[in-house]
């Protein structure tokens, strides 16, 4: 049935075919007329058995024998004596057309909307499945309806298990025949069906798939397999709160406009000219339902009584992995007091995770603020990137106190999946001359780091999953994208795995009063990672890299001072997640591919934002509606910013007519390219 | 032969080629050449098609087997051998007749039963043969239309069995290594890996413009057992490779039993001929078929194609001597039984059919260059084959009808220097009753007493004799899942190679292989040549 060529038509079935077109042609505007003028005579659904027969997806037709049976059914009454043969007719149609093309969408359907009915028998379903899958096996069609039919007639997930593991035997390159195991054993385990526990059934099933990814470890259909048993041994149902900024037991110094002198620590020092602070919730799976129903707060800080929680997602959705509310502290009086703040979370159900499962191990944790008066104002001064650092004392303490790098929440039942994590760890090792080998490796590895708790043994693996992502660049060119991307991802799981690792990429700012910044430049990234553990940030130079989004970043709540350059960004829209950062006042993009492309694929995913109702005519739209079309993806990033110095240069995009209309987009933009506007 | 009843004198009385035997070889000739039109007259001494290919009943069997074996002293013939013929410038010269059967021991074990069902066994005498899906007889078979009269089904599976009795699945296919529960992850790996580098080769030499990894000349010229080491093959994969799927006889690693060093080139031709068998037929299992009712079928049907095309048949015919030109010492014909004279221009012969020594002394020498191929020759090579054949009640492994096993050489005891192979067939193949299977055994030996113990060793780890109550109860244990003995034919074969001589040929006898490829190719060459 697969990976066969496709042989060019001969004249003589080209001509069959188009003999076959015109009578096609005739019975289907025979069938149109009878269809619009609601004919269910006996020749009318004949014609239209006809009709199917020789094109199953013919889907009009279909759906006209619907109303036809609906239409006599309405006639004849509930007797079942009388009904059953109309409905046998309609099975009997659907299995002929089956015969024609058995990957008929209309066809299946129908077959199964007339069973739905229930006045089939369903005995002889399985038999035709049988037929069907004898034919193909893979047909996805006919795995479709199995499930539908095995639902209706009650028959037991276990036999069904024990057909997928005939169907594997059989062939093991089955995709539909895996698929169908991975969604009966998860009702099978979500039940808790005799014997069907996870610490037992998945390591089983692992055994099962080694016997196909080793025996033909170019064979897809395993690998899938592979993945779906690593998730579920590495994801826990319910969603867990990775980190929080303020994290447990720190204190925080607020302070107003401009920047407070002489603190202990710029970790802790926060700036606002609105005198609120982001508390940010990360979570490890996207969740919805954050309220201030679900999260409570002791706070000594008055007027936070009702927060307002907000998801932090691209998306408009009501999900996130990152929620965040906006804290007054305005309000306090400045002085040596330490106000402290309780939040407390899964005491009241309602956080509930994409996939329903609720947030239910309760967590709280607490933090100091210390409110300070606002120091004199020095935004004015331009942030350069390349001086002005200074190398982080390493002995600093204030890291391991503020930044959360374990797991908070580590009341799960972690040691069979250790378990079963490292004996895949060590079956795959076997495998590591294939790609697929040290691929399945890297992830079993950046697995087991997830899970380890021991700070002893943390980090171990890093070295030898970027050095299988460099293996498998140069092994496999395809899909280097792919690894380069997943190589990033180890890069900064590894440099946020420890305060050591990740100090040696912290410098302070002089000229932000020490302001912390992680400087990730020059180290060919290609995407974000371990955001969760980078809360705290304010300053960041990711210069140098190879990103094309910055996606990830939207968590970064107190992010003031962004560096991109020497990217491949390639459109604003690729910066679309740095509207959530309204703290952002610095940003540097230049040097990157933006307007380089004209065709900017994402465009096409946005339905014509100009003409959306909820956007508010503002001035520049009114102004200058040419220059709005033109650059309406950089329109909908900055006006959404608060920037006060913007960095273009070196883009396709620069020019003067660009830096007019972010200037009047922007009005408050202190310094664009370096330089202040109207110089 | 004495009760034979007198037949009509044959008419015509003069054909292109004259075919004595029935068996594979001298049927496929046959067919071929009644097929191009020539005009063919095929004889057989005995009664039934297939000669020493042929399926028969148990009694049939032992009187076959019994009359064709060495017999201590021929009794001297008592005329003269070389007489004028009814014509007078030819003279006839006597044949005689070749026993190809030695040490034939036959016994039965429960006689009651066997004599109640004995019309209903089809015994191959050729045992143990499969055919591989992918065989040049198939394809003869197609392209003759001999086909039309055989049916196939398949071998279930196959095996690798050992002292210890355990018989291990042979993980030919892609299927069969993923299932299989005796190799580690590592070796399926290897084996897998290493069956798609044949693969790759077979599509290589069919597609030239594809640039996949290729074996070098230099490794396709060495042994193929080497080439297995270099590709990381554990032993046993080595094992099962060499002999289960490449169906090789001899110990590859010992140098000095070994007559027959597989090179690489053709241990890939080898699996080649499985891996294609095995995908041939969507309806055949694996890579192995068996005719229904026996292998005595296939000559049979290469006959009824032969006599759709005007080939003339006669049973119970021998032939009794040679007709040649005195002058010349040309061949003409051959005298009957029934002492009428045939003529012909080509005669291909059954391998028993020889021309006594006695009788070469007087002729000339033209008339001994046309009787070169007859002559009996010192064997050079000493090699037999030993054959045996069990009744059995039961089957050596539980659900399985049809299989094969193959003991690689030293896997039953450290002198057994040849791999065993052994058949079961069930009734699904129609050669026995429901409840029972026969076991066919082969191993290529130096001589009788070798070949014969090492059928038996092979015997009793798949059989339980029949042993006298009174000790059944002793060994009841280790042998229960035994299938019983029910009867028993031991016998070896020599091996006769065939001969082409012009205008008279010599077929081979049935040979050590699993299938019919040299038997085939010898006829397809013979037909070829006349």
């Amino acid at each position: 049935m697969h990976g066969r060529p496709r042989k060019a038509s001969k004249p003589e079935e080209e001509a069959a075919s188009a003999a076959k077109a015109v009578k096609l042609r005739s019975l289907q505007s025979q069938f149109m007329t009878y269809h619009h003028d609601k004919i269910y005579t006996k020749e009318a659904i004949e014609l239209s058995t006809k009709l199917l027969e020789i094109n199953p997806e013919a889907y009009t037709a279909w759906n006209y024998r619907k109303l036809a049976v609906e239409d006599s059914l309405s006639r004849i009454g509930p007797d079942p004596s009388l009904v059953k043969p109309i409905l046998d007719e309609e099975l009997r149609v659907v299995e002929n057309a089956l015969k024609q093309n058995f990957k008929s969408y209309g066809a299946w359907h129908h077959r199964k909307w007339v069973l739905s009915k229930g006045h089939s028998s369903t005995g002889n379903e399985l038999k035709l499945l049988d037929k069907f899958q004898k034919l193909d096996s893979r047909n996805f069609h006919a795995w479709n309806y199995r499930r539908f039919v095995v639902e209706l007639t009650n028959r037991s997930e276990q036999d069904e298990l024990q057909y997928t593991d005939d169907m594997i035997n059989n062939n093991f390159s089955n995709y539909s025949a895996w698929h169908n195991r991975s969604v009966l054993l998860s009702s099978l385990l979500a039940n808790r069906a005799d014997g069907f526990v996870p610490e037992k059934k998945i390591p089983d099933e692992y055994e099962i798939v080694h016997q196909a990814i080793f025996t033909d470890p170019d064979d897809q259909s395993g690998w899938f397999y592979h993945l779906w048993l690593l998730d579920q041994t590495v994801n826990v149902e319910s969603p867990l709160l990775t980190s929080s900024w303020p994290s447990h037991g720190s204190s925080v110094i607020l302070s107003g406009a401009g920047c407070f002198n002489g603190s202990p620590s710029n970790f802790t020092t926060f700036c606002s000219e609105t005198g609120s602070f982001p508390l940010i919730l990360y979570f490890d799976q996207a969740v919805g339902g954050v309220s201030s129903l679900t999260v409570t707060l002791d706070s000594e800080l008055k007027g936070n009584e009702n927060l307002v929680w907000e998801p932090i997602s691209n998306k408009s959705s009501q999900v996130s992995c990152v929620w965040v509310a906006r804290l007054n502290f305005s309000s306090q009086p400045c002085g040596s007091k330490d106000y402290k703040v309780k939040v407390r979370l899964g005491n009241s159900p309602g956080i509930v995770s994409s996939r329903g499962f609720n947030f239910s191990a309760p967590y709280e944790f607490v933090f100091t603020a210390h409110v300070h008066d606002p120091a004199k104002d020095s935004q004015e001064r331009i942030v350069s990137w390349t001086d002005g650092f200074e190398l982080w004392d390493a002995q600093s303490k204030d890291l391991n106190s503020l930044v959360t790098l374990g797991q908070l929440n580590a009341g799960i039942d972690l040691k069979w999946r250790q378990a079963a994590i490292d004996s895949e760890i060590e079956c795959f090792r076997l495998l590591a001359d294939s790609k697929i080998g040290k691929l399945t490796l890297a992830r079993l590895l950046m697995a087991s780091e997830a899970m380890m708790s021991d700070a002893a043994v943390k980090g171990v693996h890093y070295e030898e999953i970027l050095q299988l992502y460099n293996d498998l660049m140069a092994l496999d060119s395809s899909h280097h994208h792919y690894y380069k991307d997943e190589h990033s991802v180890a890069f900064l799981h590894k440099v946020t795995s420890s305060s050591e690792s990740l100090s040696r990429y912290l410098f302070r700012y002089r000229d932000m009063n020490n302001l912390v910044c992680l400087r990730l430049n020059k180290l060919s990234l290609s995407r974000i990672a371990s955001v969760n553990k980078l809360l705290f940030v304010q300053m960041l130079d990711l210069s140098h890299n190879e990103l094309h989004s910055t996606e990830g970043l939207e968590a970064m709540q107190l992010l003031s001072c962004l560096n991109l350059s020497h990217n491949r960004i390639r459109s604003f829209s690729a910066l679309d997640s740095l509207r959530h950062v309204k703290q952002l006042k610095v940003l540097d993009v230049s040097h990157n591919h933006i307007g380089k492309h004209s065709v900017d694929t994402t465009r096409y995913l946005c339905s014509s934002p100009l003409s959306n109702s909820d956007l508010s005519q503002d001035d520049v739209r009114r102004q200058n509606p040419g220059l709005v079309t033109k650059y309406w993806d950089a329109y909908f990033v900055l006006r959404d910013l608060n920037l006060k110095q913007l960095d273009i240069a070196g883009n396709e995009i620069a020019g003067d007519e660009f830096n007019s209309f972010v200037l009047q987009v922007v009005p408050k933009l202190v310094w664009l390219n370096g330089q202040k506007p109207g110089n | 032969m004495i009760d034979l009843p007198p037949y009509p004198p044959l008419d015509p009385s003069n054909y292109y080629l004259i075919v004595v035997g029935t068996g594979v070889s001298e049927s496929v000739s046959a067919a071929a050449a009644s097929s191009s039109g020539s005009s063919v007259l095929h004889l057989d001494p005995n009664p039934f098609y297939g000669s020493h290919f042929a399926s028969l009943s148990l009694p049939d069997l032992t009187s076959f087997l019994h009359s064709n074996s060495v017999s201590p002293h021929p009794p001297p013939p008592s005329s003269p051998p070389i007489l004028p013929s009814n014509s007078h410038e030819l003279i006839s010269v006597d044949l005689v007749h070749r026993s190809l059967y030695s040490s034939v021991e036959i016994s039965s074990f429960d006689s009651e039963i066997l004599e109640e069902h004995s019309r209903r066994f089809n015994v191959d005498l050729c045992g143990p043969r499969v055919v591989f899906c992918a065989d040049e007889s198939i394809n003869l078979m197609l392209k003759s239309g001999a086909n039309n009269y055989v049916e196939f089904k398949s071998i279930d599976a196959s095996f690798v069995g050992d002292s210890s009795g355990e018989l291990r699945n042979v993980p030919d296919s892609r299927a069969a290594i993923f299932k299989s529960k005796s190799l580690t992850l590592l070796e399926k790996n290897l084996l897998m890996k290493f069956f798609k580098l044949v693969q790759s080769q077979l599509a290589e030499s069919d597609d030239t413009t594809t640039t996949t990894v290729k074996i070098s000349e230099e490794d396709m010229e060495s042994p193929f057992v080497d080439f297995l080491a270099k590709m990381r093959l554990p032993p046993n994969i080595k094992s099962i490779i060499l002999y289960a799927i490449a169906m090789l006889d001899y110990d590859q690693d010992n140098m000095e039993t070994c007559r027959h060093l597989l090179k690489t080139k053709e241990g890939i031709d080898r699996l080649a001929l499985y891996i294609k068998s095995m995908g041939r037929f969507s309806n055949a299992l694996g890579a192995l078929i068996y005719p229904i009712y026996g292998q005595g079928e296939l000559p049979q049907a290469f006959c009824r194609r032969a006599a759709v095309k005007g080939c003339i048949y006669v049973l119970r015919m021998p032939i009794t001597a040679l007709l040649l030109d005195k002058e010349t010492g040309d061949y003409k014909g051959v005298r009957l039984a029934s002492g009428q004279e045939i003529f012909s221009q080509k005669l291909i012969l059954d391998p028993c059919i020889n021309v006594g020594l006695e009788s070469l002394s007087s002729l000339t020498d033209q008339q001994n260059e046309t009787l070169r191929v007859l002559v009996p020759k010192a064997m050079i090579n000493k090699e037999k084959i030993a054959r045996g054949i069990c009744v059995i009640r039961g089957s050596v492994k539980s659900d399985i009808s049809n299989a094969l096993i193959v003991y690689p050489p030293k896997s039953l005891f450290p002198e057994q220097l040849t791999a065993i192979r052994v058949l079961q067939l069930g009734s699904g193949v129609a050669v026995c009753p429901a409840d029972m299977h026969v076991l066919y055994f082969s191993i290529l030996c130096e001589n009788d007493d070798q070949g014969i113990k090492a059928l038996l060793s092979a015997m009793s780890n798949l059989i339980r004799l029949p042993v006298p109550e009174s000790d059944s109860s002793v060994e009841n244990d280790t042998c229960e899942a035994k299938p019983l003995l029910l009867w028993r034919a031991l016998y070896v074969q020599e091996l006769v190679k065939g001969e082409f001589g012009g205008t008279i040929s010599s077929m081979p006898s049935a040979d050590g292989s699993l299938n019919y490829k040299e038997t085939v190719e010898s006829a397809v060459k013979v037909s070829k040549a006349i």
